[in-house]
């Protein structure tokens, strides 16, 4: 009888049946697809472009910054000081939950508004509650004196720039 | 209601428009008022029939039901500050103070909205609290209460991503230092911060991101999560108020 279908027999005991074979390939292309949705939506949402100040500034020359002078720069959020013999810059973000803090004049201080901590110039904690001090930012000067700041480079403590 | 007089309504009743939309007749039979709740997709998550003593107010406080009145009040007025308000850097402050000092009721409706939100976060806590001293987050009652810690941190999202739509210090600061806190959490703590602001600094990105999610994803994912925990009420066997006295033996017995 040509009409007649084939029959299948049934899986042995540990054998995988033909529906549960073609089951679990369906069910882990849905699966995977649904991975890769995730992974795409993810990339998807992460910025490639960003119009953000850019990291790197110009602070001038050397000269412009006799002992004890401190500039803030708004935009880069960043003290750049005169001191210790040479010219060190320090981030103006509080360590504590990132609020600008400012340079007060009278009192040779630097203080945050949000929640009251207290720097030294050399931006040590002068108190809390901020955890850690001001980091130091990379300062370099070129041949002339010219001074270059780049606000993603942390320094250890210390570290004048000599011009 | 006499025979002798049909009233419009009756008429209206029997009209065929009304019949293809409502199958059931009147609600003067105990069949028909309990079709009413059953064949009605927004009232089927309520019970048919509430114990009388479950209404008094000292049973429940009404906390759930201030929380749910205060959530209806927030998406009818946030649609319509939506319609004012854009959500970009020069624009945001600006249409905030027209809709306060230029458009007709706008203060009012801000104000309306300020309030409500205030109001849904204040009733939400006491409902959990009351939840917890009722013992109501007992069995069959457990997934509710996780329900209901997910309503709870969805209401603190969309409280929090409000604050920065007004773009004025208060919100930038604001937003500046909940996103540090969201930083600190381990491992994914800065991707974290940098996938919510659309950036490492609050700016034009943040903004958008927070309007997105304060107005379409975190509304969305309260009504769904709202529907199931109204729901939920309804199959775990209706409110619980106080533990009454039958159910303190069992605890004795157990001893």
């Amino acid at each position: 009888m040509p009409d007649e279908p084939e029959r299948i027999p049934n899986p042995g005991p540990g054998e995988t049946s033909r529906r549960d074979f073609l089951t679990r390939i369906g069910g882990g292309a849905c699966a995977m697809t649904a991975a890769g949705s995730l992974v795409v939506t993810l990339d998807f949402l992460n910025p490639k472009v960003l119009f953000e100040p850019p990291t790197v500034f110009h602070a001038g020359s050397a000269m412009d910054y006799p002992e004890g002078t401190v500039r803030f720069n708004r935009e880069q959020r960043a003290y750049v000081i005169g001191g210790g013999g040479g010219v060190f810059a320090l981030s103006a973000v509080c360590t504590h939950l990132g609020c600008i803090t400012r340079f007060l004049s009278d009192e040779r201080a630097i203080a945050c508004p949000c929640h009251g901590s207290r720097f030294d110039l050399e931006g040590n904690v002068v108190h809390g509650p901020a955890p850690r001090p001001l980091p130091w930012l990379e300062v370099q000067a070129d041949t002339t004196g010219n001074l270059v700041v780049d606000t993603s480079i942390l320094i250890p403590h210390g570290r004048v720039t000599r011009a | 209601m006499s025979a002798a007089r049909p009233s419009i309504l009756d008429w209206l009743r029997g009209s065929a428009v009304y019949r293809s939309i409502v199958r059931h007749g009147a609600a003067d039979t105990n069949r028909n008022r309990s079709l009413i709740i059953f064949e009605n997709l927004f009232l089927h998550v309520h019970p048919v029939k509430v114990r009388e003593k479950t209404l008094r107010f000292t049973h429940t406080y009404w906390l759930g039901g201030i929380t749910l009145v205060s959530s209806v009040i927030l998406i009818a007025t946030g649609i319509l500050l939506m319609f004012y308000y854009h959500p970009s850097v020069p624009q945001a402050y600006r249409d905030m103070k027209e809709l306060q000092y230029v458009v007709d009721n706008g203060l009012f409706l801000r104000n309306l909205h300020r309030w409500a939100a205030h109001l849904m976060v204040f009733a939400a806590f006491l409902h959990m609290l009351r939840v917890f001293y009722h013992r109501a987050y007992r069995p069959p009652r457990q997934f509710n209460w996780v329900v209901g810690i997910v309503l709870m941190i969805v209401t603190l999202g969309l409280s929090y991503t409000g604050y920065l739509l007004p773009w004025d210090q208060l919100a930038f600061w604001g937003v500046s230092v909940g996103t540090n806190m969201a930083k600190e959490a381990p491992l994914v703590g800065e991707k974290l911060r940098f996938l919510l602001l659309g950036g490492n600094v609050v700016s034009e990105n943040a903004l958008l991101r927070f309007y997105v999610l304060h107005c379409v994803v975190l509304p969305v994912a309260l009504l769904l999560f709202l529907s199931v925990h109204i729901w939920r009420v309804r199959k775990d066997g209706g409110v619980q108020g106080p533990p009454s006295d039958e159910d303190a033996p069992r605890y004795e017995e157990v001893r």
